[in-house]
């Protein structure tokens, strides 16, 4: 069982703990959760610890991320945008150090469980809609309605509605379908290198120069993998800030 | 039919959304380089919106992996 390449998405619970009827177990998900977060904090306080005009590395890459993330609010929803900077820059680094962390062999990918991704899609579209009922009142409603004709509004509102309530499943499932994929392609080509392997060392030698090819393979997808693990950060964020954007300015360009 | 087997042909038939990633993803790129070996000066500039483009194609190919996930391994 443990071979299947599935097994290193399993939720183990490490201190079982039970609330009535809940299953509240501190689980090897919630321990990850807790280096990721750990790491960040750490690597903050550490790098804003000692501040000087010309940065130390670790100093430069703070700014760095932290300049990163302002210039990409500022170009999707301008000035008005960076009142949510905070909560863009957490989940970008949440999303970036989680996808890092599970690239590590042997450990846990926090985001390649849907309940995680689920939850952090779940608070964004919450805090896009609380932000547009708070800035533009009653009138956010009009997101959904388009420049149309009126027979047509009776079509476009439901699809308009349903659009935007779709955001919720792929924002989620675009990050852990990617992390799932990803992770599960390289167990399936760890697989093909040992049991190339193992047969060229039992039964049939002429395999061992085959048995080279899917590990250069595995290099080539783990280097990927590294690419895909920002570029979904990225894309997390960045649809974060279009959201937000379109509660804060509806469809008006800013 | 047996229903493993038909599970395994299902799992089969899911990937081949891959193939419409692929053409996304072939087309995001070289309509980019087209694009920047016209004009070179404005080529750094959009390369944000390429990878943007880049991770959206490339997550449609995947839920159709995901579904085929799904059917192997969810019983």
């Amino acid at each position: 069982m443990a071979m299947t390449p599935m097994a290193q998405f399993e939720v183990k619970p490490l201190v079982p703990l039970h609330l009535g009827p809940y299953d509240v177990s501190f689980t090897n998900q919630a321990a990850w959760m807790f280096v990721v977060v750990g790491a960040a904090a750490l690597f903050y306080v550490f790098a804003a610890m000692r501040r000087s005009l010309v940065p130390t590395r670790m100093q430069s890459i703070a700014e760095l991320s932290y300049e990163f993330v302002d210039n990409m609010i500022r170009s999707v929803s301008g000035e008005a945008g960076l009142k949510f900077f905070p909560f863009v820059f957490a989940i970008f680094l949440f999303v970036l150090l989680s996808n890092f962390f599970g690239l590590i062999p042997g450990s846990f990918s926090i985001t390649g469980q849907i309940a995680v991704t689920f939850a952090l899609a779940f608070v964004v579209i919450l805090t896009v809609i609380v932000t547009g009922f708070l800035v533009h009142g009653i009138g956010f409603l009009k997101l959904f309605v388009p420049k149309a004709p009126i027979y047509l509004l009776i079509l476009l509102v439901p699809i308009e509605i349903i659009s935007f309530f779709t955001r919720l499943i792929s924002l989620s499932v675009r990050l852990f379908a990617n992390m799932l994929g990803g992770h599960t392609l390289l167990k399936v080509f760890a697989a093909f290198i040992i049991a190339l392997g193992a047969t060229a060392v039992t039964a049939k030698p002429w395999f061992a120069p085959l048995s080279i090819a899917p590990l250069f393979f595995e290099i080539a997808v783990y280097a990927l993998e590294f690419l895909i693990a920002f570029l979904q950060a990225y894309v997390f964020a960045i649809l974060t800030c279009i959201y937000l954007n379109e509660a804060l300015h509806l469809h008006e360009h800013h | 039919m047996d229903v493993a087997a038909a599970k395994m042909i299902g799992a089969g038939l899911a990937c081949i959304a891959l193939v419409g990633a692929g053409i996304g993803i072939g087309n995001v790129f070289g309509s980019y380089i087209s694009g920047a070996l016209r004009n070179p000066g404005a080529a750094s500039g959009q390369f944000g919106n390429v990878l943007l483009g880049f991770a959206l194609c490339e997550a449609t190919g995947l839920y159709g992996l995901v579904i085929a996930l799904i059917i192997l391994y969810a019983s």
